[in-house]
């Protein structure tokens, strides 16, 4: 092997994917099992993270990042601690989500899949959260927000904000 | 007195959550329910046979003094009865308990009924017997190809193998439809008696719901049926005291529209990356771990224990000679009243845009309703009356498709609406075939310079072209159908098209690039907020006097009429 970067210390502590090397690794079709549970833990799938996954369970580097960067679901950056999925589905589109694209970005100043500065967010645009009927949609934490303005989207934002700095 | 609270994903969106908790901070001690159907009158409270609609917090607590049989003011959220009456036209069969039980609670699910179906196939029928019942049923795949179910499920019984799998397909792609959604947060038992009933007639032990990952209340709810049924020995081994052993997981998406396909989604469980294969080899000869396995839709399952329980002849009864019983609908988009339906095949647009979902908002004129998401296309008002049946939609260059039904008015753009559609198929093509990574790329390129005032002479030409090769050279159907949008707007839509490349007009004031600002003299009381907000500085005039857009300036961007108070830019 040519490359030694997962010898030295990881970026994320692996002791807690353990049990789930254990479950998932040997099990036909686990993989992506695995790695839902290793992103659900680290909030995203460092490299090295990776690297060591596949030593672990016996497959080739490039396999598991050819599975990564085919599936939506992963992340390879970090993302913020609230993450917003806002839908670009059929009925949103036709509900007006580009123009909550546009606020939500201005206000966050940051582009699709990138984390703002202070940590806390990262936006990202998925299609259909299966809430089509409250159409614009967005998603986070858990929480469906319907019937979405351009202002009433920036507030939730605002709330969120405020719930952090108590 | 029973009382419900809806609690789907929309309910639970709408805030059925703090109505529940009001409920219960007030000594009612509520069920809850999956949807009914009627997401735009969420969140719902259902008191014995009375139903409340809209309820907020305060109106839960006039509810629950209505209970309490206190004087209240609980009669102003009661349903209208034409809503009401809506509701008992459709025909329930896959949503027979959506909206009614408490999907948490298998009692209930047995209570009506529930796995009798099952006990009857296993205890009574022969596997061939059971395939025969939905062979009379005339049932068809409600993923949106509506091939006949029992011929898979006698494919699969008639392949060779010790081990065989029961898949359920739901991964639900299409954006702008919630069917399977509501069925399994709803219904969960209805789907996992359908899988058993299908694993009884191919012979297999071991099944899959494959759950895309943006659903996870879905999730919740099945894992907490699955629980259930094998805690009553529903699933398990000897099921019935049989020598019958059926047990299902779940295993959750990861995102990827292709994976809705039914061999890239075999390749997805099989944790792969999800690229569709070449058929034959057919899931029902070489599935999942290249054993015979069969594959439904979430919908398709739900009707299988109705059927056994009614007969297939009470199912095939409904409908029309090529599509049998009924479909569920999700009517979303520019309509009054946005949810699921039910209703029989042979039903026309317009019965179910018109009467279930009351019509177009804000009075409107209804322009057209897409239909198969990104594999199907949009029907114009004037074909309103067309019927809803499997060979009659396709005959439009639309398909029934899994359900979905956005219906669009006169601000929808037919060319953005294509645009958008290739946009979502280029994000999600596998890459494996060039036509389709390709040539839906080049299609996708050739509509944003149309939606951008680029375009130019034989660019319909140009598109039709490369349609036909991308329909021809993919091998997957996602390929295949991905021209359809494009297809059927430039068929219905062609002016628009005419419109944006020869004269440089969007007549639904869509594609900003194309559209003009001025501001009406008349209406404008020069409160410079206009002028403070454009981003390039485009806009002129004197504090309290008419102002005007400099159009050499102008980047298009529509903030001016979207932050005017009086009305007074006007678009065109
Ligand atoms: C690109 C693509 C996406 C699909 N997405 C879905 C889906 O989300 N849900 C579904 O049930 N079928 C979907 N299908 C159809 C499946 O391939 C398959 O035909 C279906 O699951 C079979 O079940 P049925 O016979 O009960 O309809 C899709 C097909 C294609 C080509
Ligand atoms: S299209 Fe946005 S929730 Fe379905």
């Amino acid at each position: 092997m040519g490359c030694n970067c997962a010898e030295s210390a990881l970026s994320v502590d692996t002791a807690l994917l353990e049990p789930y090397l254990a479950e998932y690794g040997g099990a036909e079709g686990g993989l992506i099992s695995l790695l839902q549970k290793a992103q659900e833990l680290y909030g995203w799938l460092p490299a090295d993270l990776l690297i060591n996954i596949a030593r672990r369970i016996g497959v080739k580097p490039a396999k598991i990042m050819g599975v990564v960067t085919f599936y939506t679901q992963f992340r390879t950056k970090p993302a913020g601690k609230h993450l917003i999925l806002l839908c670009q589905g059929t009925a949103c589109h036709v509900n007006g989500s580009a123009g909550i694209e546009e606020a939500v970005r201005e206000y966050l100043g940051v582009d699709e899949g990138e984390m703002t500065e202070n940590g806390l967010f990262t936006y990202n645009n998925v299609a259909c959260l299966g809430c089509c009927s409250l159409s614009p949609v967005m998603m986070s934490g858990g929480k469906t927000y319907g019937g979405l303005t351009k202002d009433s989207a920036v507030r939730i934002l605002k709330e969120i904000e405020r719930g952090e700095a108590v | 007195m029973r009382v419900t609270v809806g609690k789907g994903s929309c309910g639970i969106a709408a805030g059925a959550g703090e109505v529940f908790e009001r409920l219960e901070r007030d000594g009612v001690k509520p069920a809850v329910t999956g949807c009914i159907g009627m997401c735009w009158l969420e969140p719902i409270v259902n008191v014995g046979d009375k139903t409340f609609v809209r309820v907020d917090a305060e109106a839960a607590g006039e509810i629950g003094k209505y209970i309490r049989g206190e004087e209240n003011g609980a009669e102003r959220y009661a349903i209208r009865q034409e809503d009401l009456d809506n509701l008992n036209a459709q025909v329930r069969v896959a949503l027979r308990n959506c909206g009614v039980i408490d999907p948490e609670n298998i009692g209930e699910y047995i209570a009506r009924e529930g796995y009798a179906a099952a006990e009857k196939c296993i205890t009574e029928l022969t596997p061939e017997r059971v395939i025969e019942e939905i062979k009379a049923s005339g049932l068809g795949g409600r993923g949106g190809a509506g091939f006949p179910t029992w011929f898979k499920w006698n494919a699969a019984r008639g392949s060779k193998g010790d081990k065989k799998y029961v898949i359920c397909n739901a991964d639900e792609g299409d954006p702008g439809a919630f069917m399977d959604r509501a069925v399994i947060e709803g219904d969960p038992h209805a789907v996992i008696e359908g899988m058993m009933i299908a694993a009884y007639a191919i012979g297999s032990d071991e099944g899959f719901v494959y759950v895309r990952a943006e659903y996870p209340l879905a999730i919740i709810r099945l894992d907490i049926a699955l629980r259930q049924a094998r805690e009553k020995g529903l699933l398990g081994k000897n099921i019935f005291g049989t020598g019958f052993c059926f047990d299902i997981r779940i295993k959750a998406g990861a995102g990827a529209f292709v994976c809705g396909e039914e061999t890239a989604l075999i390749a997805s469980l099989e944790g792969e990356r999800g690229m569709p294969r070449l058929k034959p080899p057919f899931p029902a000869q070489k599935g999942y771990l290249k054993k015979p396995s069969n594959i439904n839709n979430v919908e398709t399952y739900a009707n299988v224990p109705w059927i056994i329980r009614n007969g297939g002849a009470a199912f095939s009864a409904m409908g029309t000679e090529n599509s049998k019983g009924t479909k569920v609908f999700a009517l979303t988009g520019k309509i009054k009243n946005g949810g699921l339906c039910e209703v029989p095949m042979g039903r026309t647009i317009r019965d179910v845009v018109y009467g279930v979902g009351g019509g177009i908002k804000d009075g409107k004129a209804f322009k057209a309703v897409q239909m198969g998401g990104p594999s199907g296309g949009c029907i114009p008002a004037e074909l309103a009356d067309t019927m809803i049946d499997y060979r009659t939609l396709a005959a439009t260059g639309a398909i029934m498709g899994s359900g979905g039904m956005v219906v669009m008015d006169g601000s929808t753009c037919m060319v953005d609406m294509a645009r958008f559609f290739l946009d979502f198929t280029c994000k999600e093509s596998c890459g494996k075939c060039a036509h389709c990574r390709v040539g839906n790329r080049r299609m996708l390129e050739i509509l944003e310079r149309i939606c951008a005032g680029d375009g130019r002479e034989g660019d319909i030409e140009l598109l039709s072209g490369l349609a036909e090769q991308i329909k021809d050279g993919s091998l997957c159907a996602l390929g295949q159908t991905a021209p359809n949008p494009v297809l059927t707007t430039l068929r219905y839509f062609k002016n628009e098209y005419e419109d944006h490349i020869t004269h440089k007009k969007c007549t639904a004031r869509q594609c900003k690039p194309l559209l003009t600002y001025s501001i009406d003299g008349a209406k404008c009381t020069g409160c410079t907020l206009c002028a403070k907000k454009c981003p390039s500085g485009a806009i002129a005039g004197e504090v309290k006097k008419p102002h005007r857009v400099e159009r050499e300036k102008c980047v298009q961007c529509g903030k001016c009429a979207e932050v005017c108070r009086f009305g007074a830019v006007e678009v065109d």
